[in-house]
């Protein structure tokens, strides 16, 4: 039976995905520059200065607070600059740049093993120590999600191979190209938080990646496959969840709270290697589309800064108006492109001046069609009205902080209202509200 | 190299305004040749009037008030067309143009333009045209399939005029421009669905509504649904995306409620007809059925959401 959610939109880029039957291949460049802060939560502090020599896997940011990971070189070369550049946010981030000497030296690696053998206590540490966030999106550190509190108890290890974002297919190609490592992960998480199951879950229009992560779960402990509906946000962490359990994460708690654990089937992987064979998290399927003359599924090494991977695909196809980190319903806009790919980049999409174009804002007509496709169930047309006037009193009764900015509305509305921009930034300006209440 | 920063989604759907009006207009073609077909040039007439003058209104009054001129949203040409539909061929020129300056001046551009109306504008101007010139606007005529050709006055079904299921069907009784013939307007319901432009709900309920409760009045239901402006109102008025509601429950009874005013004011009010009314009477109920009845939001309880 195919599972689902209610709202959500059809895309019409949805189908069309040239990369999808190209077999990933690998790209390492002369140059990588990785950030100190590619994941939810402090930056990392630098530990290496210029002219260090470092070896692939080698530690070079410790990590800083609760929910810090190190970072690792991801090429083996000479330190060249320790400096603060800009990024894709407001603040100018640490950052270390690696001149690579192709020699890829590995440090010396502490493999467990099999995940079936290795002891479950050992399987947090090595994910922490491997500086695994999630590799969907939202960079949330992997070790945290697998750290039930008190009064929490995992029972389900949700894998997220929807794919649903436009233009994409690094997941896919990984499901087809590396299906028994996903598993591997699968099973390590599910034995790191003794939980009942492992539950795969990929929508129908990827016959192929379902057919082989079948083939994979077969003969392995409860991991089974779960075929979902095509339709976007499917891979949306709440709407899965409402899919492939048919529970509710309650407002303002997280996935734990009833029971489920979400993890993307990049971080599957990712664990499998640092459970498997030690290695720390360096490299990762990107998909480089759009305006480029040849898209791609790249193996990239972290930090590989996006001019060179536009380089490798030919260079631009385009004369270029918007380059984002990700699909086009929730990407983000590089200001320029020497700023380097990060661990949960998965992909990289050019556009051209003409679909980059600015659109003007017209009157809501209150078609209503905002409010169909919302999967949270809410009134976007009325949490703008409030945004608009800055009532952030009433943004927050009509529930704007449940929005989880899919962009659904924004793509549907016939009147081009910016509504998702105006839902983000009020959740930026009421969290900030928060904190400065809660500082006094 | 400069490049665009701006926040997601970075792609839109087709549909906008523009087009969704002129979906609207596409669909009013149907009922438009058929108005032609049966009631000849004067049909015609009526209709470039209203559109020309709605579109006209807006026009000035945007320039007046200094606003963005947003004519070809389409949206007054709509306005016009739907006014033309729900009146009687007969009705002078100088009626029909006062009928859209109200509709797009007093019930559009005075509430806040596009999208803040209460009520739906062609429907409300009806409303006055009927009450002001009660005689003109009921002054129907025979249809002729030979347009052009002189026709007496003569009564609707629901004033007491005879008529076969065939000829209600297909039109061939008197009445406004646009709502006799059903087969034309549900050749323009189908479109409407296909293009996405509106959902099947508030149509097909006020139909099923008018239906039951017809029949349990001891009315003819079939008569009931195929004659005036029910389902030409069910289709194009009650649809209408400003002045109905958002939410799926609040829809239900939002339609609910036109079926069975229509037929209680068909049965028992002063009026042989009770769609515009109907309505009327539940664009006003809109903003409060929408509150009373939220949609349930993403992991909040039900409990939470009473309240």
């Amino acid at each position: 039976m195919k599972v689902s959610f209610r709202g959500g939109v059809h895309p019409a880029h949805h189908s069309k995905r040239p990369t999808q039957h190209l077999p990933v291949e690998a790209f390492v460049s002369d140059t990588v520059r990785i950030i100190m802060s590619m994941h939810i939560g402090a930056p990392s502090t630098p530990c290496v200065k210029k002219g260090d020599l470092v070896k692939v896997g080698q530690v070079i940011g410790e990590p800083v607070g609760a929910l810090g990971i190190p970072v690792h070189a991801s090429v083996s070369g000479e330190v060249i600059a320790v400096e603060k550049i800009p990024y894709l946010g407001a603040q100018p981030v640490e950052c270390v740049t690696i001149r690579n000497d192709f020699a890829d030296t590995w440090v010396e690696l502490n493999p467990l093993g099999n995940v079936e053998s290795v002891d479950p206590a050992l399987i947090v540490p090595a994910i922490k120590n491997a500086g695994i966030c999630g590799m969907g999106g939202a960079s949330f550190p992997t070790h945290i999600k697998l750290s039930p509190r008190e009064g929490q108890q995992c029972e389900t290890i949700l894998v997220n191979g929807a794919e649903c974002e436009t233009h994409l297919t690094a997941d896919h190609r990984l499901m087809l190209e590396n299906s028994d490592r996903i598993v591997d992960g699968v099973r390590a998480a599910m034995r790191a938080v003794n939980a009942k199951e492992g539950i795969i879950a990929i929508e129908d229009n990827k016959p192929d990646a379902i057919k082989a992560m079948i083939k994979a779960c077969h003969g392995r402990e409860n991991v089974r496959v779960q075929v979902m509906r095509t339709k976007y946000p499917q891979g949306g962490e709440k709407q899965l969840i409402e899919a492939c359990t048919g529970k509710q994460v309650p407002s303002g708690k997280l996935p734990l709270d009833v029971g489920v654990v979400v993890l993307n089937v990049g971080t599957c992987a990712a664990i499998a290697d640092a459970v498997i064979d030690g290695k720390p998290l360096i490299e990762r399927i990107t998909t480089v589309t759009g305006g480029v003359r040849n898209p791609a599924n790249l193996l990239l090494r972290i930090g590989t800064i996006t001019e060179d991977v536009i380089g490798h695909c030919g260079g631009f196809a385009v004369t270029p108006g918007k380059v984002c980190f990700g699909g086009a319903m929730t990407g983000l806009c590089l200001p320029n492109i020497s700023i380097p790919m990060a661990k949960s980049t998965n992909g990289i999409v050019v556009y051209s001046e003409e679909e980059a174009a600015s659109v003007e804002e017209d009157a809501c007509i209150r078609c209503g069609k905002c409010v169909s496709v919302c999967p949270i169930g809410l009134n976007p047309f009325e949490i703008k009205l409030a945004a608009d006037k800055d009532d952030m009193e009433k943004a927050k009764s009509l529930n704007v902080m449940d929005c989880v900015l899919c962009g659904c509305c924004s793509f549907e509305c016939p009147a081009r209202r910016w509504l998702t921009a105006s839902f983000k930034m009020a959740k930026q300006k009421i969290a900030a509200q928060a904190k400065a209440k809660g500082g006094k | 190299m400069s490049l665009i920063t701006s926040t997601a989604p970075h792609i839109r759907s087709r549909l906008n305004t523009q087009k969704i009006m002129l979906n609207v207009i596409i669909s009013l073609l149907p009922c438009a040749l058929a108005g032609i077909f049966y009631f000849g040039y004067r049909a015609a007439i009526v209709m470039a009037v209203a559109m020309v003058s709605a579109v006209a209104a807006e026009f000035i009054w945007q320039k007046l008030a200094k606003k963005p001129v947003k004519v070809n949203d389409c949206s007054a040409a709509v306005t016009g067309l739907l006014l033309a539909l729900c009146i009687t061929p007969t009705a002078p020129w100088w009626m029909v143009m006062i009928g859209s300056v109200f509709a797009i001046i007093i019930v559009k551009q005075l509430f806040g333009g596009i999208g803040d109306n209460f009520l739906n504008p062609a429907l409300a101007a009806r409303a006055v045209l009927l009450a002001s010139w009660p005689a003109r606007m009921t002054a129907h005529i025979a249809v002729t399939t030979f347009p052009g050709v002189d026709v007496v006055a003569s009564a609707t079904p629901l004033a007491g005029g005879e008529a076969s299921m065939l000829q209600l069907l297909f039109g061939q009784v008197p009445g406004a421009i646009g709502e006799t013939c059903k087969i034309a307007i549900l050749i323009g319901f189908v479109y409407l669905l296909i293009t996405k432009t509106i959902t099947f709900e508030v149509p097909v309920v006020t139909m099923l509504s008018a239906f039951v409760l017809s029949w349990a009045l001891g009315m003819n239901p079939v008569t009931t649904v195929l004659s005036g402006g029910l389902l030409f109102g069910a289709v194009y008025m009650a649809t209408d995306y400003t002045t109905s509601p958002m939410n799926r429950w609040p829809r239900v009874i939002y339609a609910a409620g036109i079926g069975c005013m229509t037929v209680l004011i068909r049965k028992f009010g002063a009026y042989p007809e009770g769609v515009t009314y109907a309505i009327l009477l539940m664009n006003i109920l809109t903003p409060l059925l929408d509150r009373m009845l939220p949609n349930r939001v993403y992991g909040h309880s039900r409990k939470k959401e009473a309240k």
